[in-house]
């Protein structure tokens, strides 16, 4: 279904993402590299050595969670966005995701904005609580936002509602 | 009639590449380019590119040509740019004509050549597929990314490609709704990477479909699209209107190959390289000899590989003319590899299966 869609199926979202455990740990990278494309600047991006694609560039990255200290560079240098940091250490009942949002306007800290789902659909609305864009970042910016743990393994995305 | 050691036809990925290649062997590079300014497709494509570091992987491809350029400027003495030229022919005597700047017409004679015409949009034919508002892909990204102009306010976009994805994505970038992406195959073509991007904005992808026809007085209002068959016979009774000013088609790309095939290079109709390309050597040289081609004109791949090949076939065409420089072995043997590595997964088992056709040992 994946090949027709675009939309991953919720085991393959289940099997790429890290244990409950490590999430409450702190901030990991989260890939979602389905499928083998010759392409490695993730790997090449970690200083952690905690991204593993090795010699043939065709193979999906690994991550090394005892490595990822969720530093997020790897983020803004995927080509194809397909990586976000999960971060269950600051609250019992929420998670902090970071994605990358390559859109204007950005949001700014302490906006209400729309969660979506991998298929665009909205799940909640959620705070925005970082904004980071320096010029490293090369213009892919990076979002913050706080959600309920329920929507954990649905949320991939956010939407502003545009003031006309 | 001009004189030159080696021409390079066309200033983009590919010839940009072939030129710093050569004119770092120490041969002296004639790139004449088509339109007015350097980078052909790269000044255009805002996104990150894939592959790895060598081939600029995650920088976007409109800093591409400033990257090479500035590559290009440490060997300046050797390197002649010539942008506004057309060439209108390539001759069995090795004469190329020129039109530059659509006044003047001249001649040259280079000792070698490598073409690096890259590639053209193929169509699609439906009814009224001539109404105003219905654009190829390469046009809706020039007006946007290089013009700054919204192409319209509401696109349906036509094949699920790189380019489709890629261009949809680029659309919302701007602003603009795109309502939906068709794809007649039932499956996605592009990088699912691209497909999960665009997905999870809420844009439907159909696989299986196809444009059965657009209406409109004066320009694009509306278009019908239907379900196909494992044939790609349209399904009767599956029809769907879309309201749009705007119909993307984005089904491919095919080799811009006529001056090769005018200079009597032998060709080939392989569809796995999208069609007819030169039959060649690991060299990218031609079976004329001296005449070289890289890029897209010896298939259609991803910009990544049009960089490789245009290194590749430049640094063997200096070679060939004399320059052969003392890292050639190795130069070429990573190039090979460059290659190899970008062609080795799923994406590039068609690809190769195409080269096994036309390659020459």
């Amino acid at each position: 279904m994946f090949e027709k869609t675009g939309v991953p199926s919720k085991e393959m979202v289940r099997e790429i993402f890290p244990s409950i455990d490590r999430i409450n740990k702190g901030p990991v990278a989260v890939i979602e590299c389905y499928k083998e494309i010759p392409c490695n600047p993730c790997q090449t991006a970690c200083k952690y050595d905690a991204i593993h694609v090795g010699e043939d560039i065709n193979h999906r990255p690994e991550v090394n969670r005892d490595n990822c200290i969720g530093c997020a560079i790897c983020l803004s240098k995927c080509p194809g966005l397909a990586i976000m940091i999960v971060d269950g250490s600051k609250s019992e009942e929420t998670v902090q995701i970071r994605i990358p949002f390559e859109f204007y306007p950005l949001p700014k800290e302490g906006d209400t904005v729309k969660a979506l789902d991998r298929e665009g659909n909205v799940l909640t609305d959620v705070k925005v609580v970082k904004v980071l864009n320096p010029k490293s970042f090369d213009r892919t910016p990076l979002v913050t936002f706080e959600i309920d743990r329920e929507y954990l393994y649905d949320v991939r995305n956010i939407r502003l509602e545009v003031q006309p | 009639m001009k004189q030159a050691e080696l021409v390079i036809i066309g200033g983009g990925p590919a010839g940009l590449c072939a030129a710093v290649s050569a004119a770092s062997s120490g041969a002296k590079v004639l790139i004449l380019e088509r339109n007015n300014a350097l980078g052909g497709q790269l000044v255009k494509q805002t996104h990150m590119f894939f592959g790895s570091e060598k081939q600029y992987a995650s920088t976007r491809g409109i800093d591409i040509p400033n990257i090479l350029l500035n590559e290009l400027d440490k060997y300046k003495e050797n390197v002649e740019i010539m942008t506004d030229c057309t060439i209108v022919g390539m001759f069995e005597d090795g004469v190329i004509t020129v039109i530059h700047k659509e006044d003047k017409y001249f001649k040259v004679k280079p000792e070698a050549v490598v073409v690096a015409t890259g590639a053209f949009e193929k169509s699609l034919v439906f009814p009224n597929n001539d109404l105003p508002g219905i654009y190829g892909a390469g046009a809706v990204q020039t007006l946007m990314n290089v013009h700054g102009v919204k192409p319209g306010d509401r696109v349906l976009m036509v094949g699920a490609g790189n380019i489709g994805l890629i261009v949809s994505y680029q659309l919302m970038q701007a602003g603009v709704k795109v309502v939906g992406i068709l794809d007649a195959a039932p499956q996605i073509g592009g990088y699912l990477v691209h497909a999960s991007k665009v997905r999870r904005m809420g844009v439907p992808i159909l696989t299986s479909h196809t444009v059965k026809e657009a209406i409109g007085t004066d320009c694009i209002e509306k278009a019908i699209v239907c379900e196909v068959d494992n044939k790609f016979q349209p399904i009767p009774g599956t029809e769907q209107e879309f309201d749009v000013d705007v119909l993307c088609i984005s089904v491919g790309l095919t080799p811009l190959n006529e001056l090769l095939a005018m200079r009597g290079c032998e060709m080939k109709f392989v569809p796995q390289l999208s069609g007819s390309v030169p039959v060649r050597n690991e060299n990218y040289e031609t079976t004329v000899e001296n005449v070289f081609a890289a890029g897209d004109i010896t298939g259609v791949e991803e910009a990544s590989a049009a960089m490789v090949e245009g290194y590749l076939a430049g640094l063997c065409a200096a070679a060939k003319l004399g320059h052969k420089s003392d890292d050639f072995e190795e130069k070429k043997a990573d190039y090979i590899k460059q290659l190899d590595s970008l062609r080795a997964g799923p994406v590039g088992e068609k690809i190769l299966s195409g080269i096994e056709q036309i390659l020459v040992k």
